[in-house]
């Protein structure tokens, strides 16, 4: 039998494993969690042949490295990264052959934040109410990726890849969030509500996989009471007592107690997870849909 | 009732109490159930039921507003009983703001039932109503409560599930589970269950 394991030689900044997340549980206090740029995560998995549900690694600015215990397929996606597999440069974006033994190692990305490292057979950690996915608000899942980490694989899906390639995304120079007001809209003044959405604001360095802090003009709260615990989606501009907005990201808390002054679009939070600290941010008020 | 939009999925129904809103939680449920409402998250908290994964919201919201909402029914299943020490460092600050001895502070506890209102903070951890005082948070919020602290802050009483940071005062400990992901259901404690304390061993 075949040694069907990941060795983490390098683990990075932050790596950990992602799938599509726990949804579903946030009444009892469990948060969403799941990859922050899911399209990249969903697009490695189609490289290397896995099911879309299958866990792959997240990391965080600066890569980490690996080494199959036998044969793979690998792909590597997300924020742009220099991919070497055994010290010779390796083809970001496709699908990667990778020996058993040899190091695939993923760089420091040129752009973007997050990057994502499929391998053939998804990694088969135990599942936490139906999700690998670690969850850094809660705790659930494993533990972010340490040096020395050996992650079991699961059997090959043998799914074919439908794509070779994937489109290498533009760096985003600009993050623009589309918003629709409220629910707690009202607990601003009307300056605060055109501040938000007229002022640009960056993304602070603060930020993590529970909310995209950023920096800019305070907004002013035209209700200073304090808001009992409310439940909170994925995308609620919440806004603390700093007064500077924070997006809910996949490991928000599921009840929060500052008001949310607007909700962005969840179709633009991958864009938000690959915005790199100092980036612009520019809230763009939409019309509701449904 | 209010209800106010969130997003384009969601819904934030807002109502008068606690009481209310847990009566609102129970219907909606009942009407999850029933297949009258689609909702991918139904979650209660304080004054507010959030439904979301909505497919039309707006017309939901529309018809919401006329629904009936009859008081929260007692719910089918046995009380979860949880055994407490009432050993907690901060039985004499509670004593001291209800003004009892701190061995009361014990005995009105064990003597209310419970009913968990909603979750939060961290996955198993119940926001329980039922206790007939109120007491502030602690001025300094501990770096870290020890997992099984039987706690009060505000009207609500709860058990850490896991050591974490936290502002409530301590007044027991409890060997119950509140959360094992490997149990099902992992949570001891979910939105409408009844509990009770049992107090055990010396003081």
């Amino acid at each position: 039998m075949t040694d069907r394991a990941l060795v983490v030689v390098r683990a990075g900044a932050l790596t950990t494993l992602q799938d599509r997340g726990r949804p579903g549980h946030a009444h009892l206090g469990v948060p969403r969690s799941g990859a922050l740029d899911a399209p990249a995560a969903a697009l490695v998995n189609r490289l290397v042949g896995n099911h879309a549900d299958a866990a792959v690694l997240e990391t965080t600015l600066d890569g980490c490295a690996v080494r199959p215990r036998s044969a793979v397929t690998m792909a590597v996606g997300g924020a742009p990264c220099p991919v070497t597999l055994d010290g010779r440069p390796a083809a970001w974006g496709t699908q990667l052959w990778v020996p058993g033994g040899a190091l695939l190692d993923l760089g420091p990305a040129r752009s973007g934040v997050r990057s994502y490292l499929a391998v053939s057979g998804g990694v088969a950690v135990e599942r936490v109410l139906g999700s690998r996915s670690t969850d850094l608000l809660s705790g659930l899942g494993p533990a972010p990726l340490t040096d020395g980490t050996v992650l079991p694989l699961g059997p090959p899906a043998m799914v074919h890849a439908r794509v070779d390639v994937v489109p290498h995304p533009a760096p985003p120079t600009e993050l623009v969030l589309r918003v629709t007001p409220g629910p707690r809209d009202d607990w601003f003044t009307a300056a605060a509500l055109r501040t938000f959405t007229t002022h640009p604001y960056t993304v602070s360095s603060a930020s993590n996989r529970i909310g995209l802090r950023t920096e800019g003009p305070a907004l002013e709260r035209a209700v200073t009471g304090e808001l009992p615990s409310e439940g909170m989606v994925l995308g609620a501009v919440q806004v603390p007592p700093d007064g500077r907005p924070v997006v809910f990201l996949a490991d928000h808390p599921t009840t929060g107690g500052y008001p949310v002054i607007a909700v962005a679009d969840p179709a633009d939070l991958s864009a938000a997870a690959q915005a790199a600290p100092g980036t612009p941010v520019r809230f763009v008020a939409v019309r509701r849909r449904g | 009732m209010r209800v106010l939009p969130a997003g384009d999925r969601a819904l934030l129904i807002e109502v008068a109490s606690g009481e209310e809103a847990q009566a609102l939680h129970a219907e909606l449920l009942r009407r999850r159930a029933s297949g009258e409402l689609t909702a991918a998250e139904i979650v209660p908290a304080a004054r507010t039921v959030l439904l979301d994964g909505l497919d039309a919201p707006a017309r939901l919201a529309e018809r919401l507003v006329s629904w009936e909402v009859p008081p929260a029914p007692p719910r089918a299943e046995d009380v979860v009983e949880m055994r407490v020490r009432y050993d907690g460092p901060d039985l004499a600050d509670v004593a001291a703001h209800w003004g009892v001895a701190p061995d009361e502070v014990a005995r009105i506890h064990a003597a209310a039932e419970f009913r968990v209102a909603f979750c939060g903070f961290a996955p198993g951890f119940g926001y329980l109503t039922g206790l007939p005082r109120e007491v502030p948070r602690r001025a300094t919020p501990r770096t870290a409560v020890p997992a099984g602290s039987v706690a009060l802050a505000g009207p609500y009483t709860g058990v850490y599930p896991r050591s974490s940071p936290g502002g409530w005062q301590l007044i027991g400990t409890t060997d119950a589970v509140l959360w094992d992901h490997t149990r099902e259901p992992a949570a001891l404690l979910t939105p409408g269950t009844r509990v009770r304390f049992v107090p055990v061993g010396a003081p």
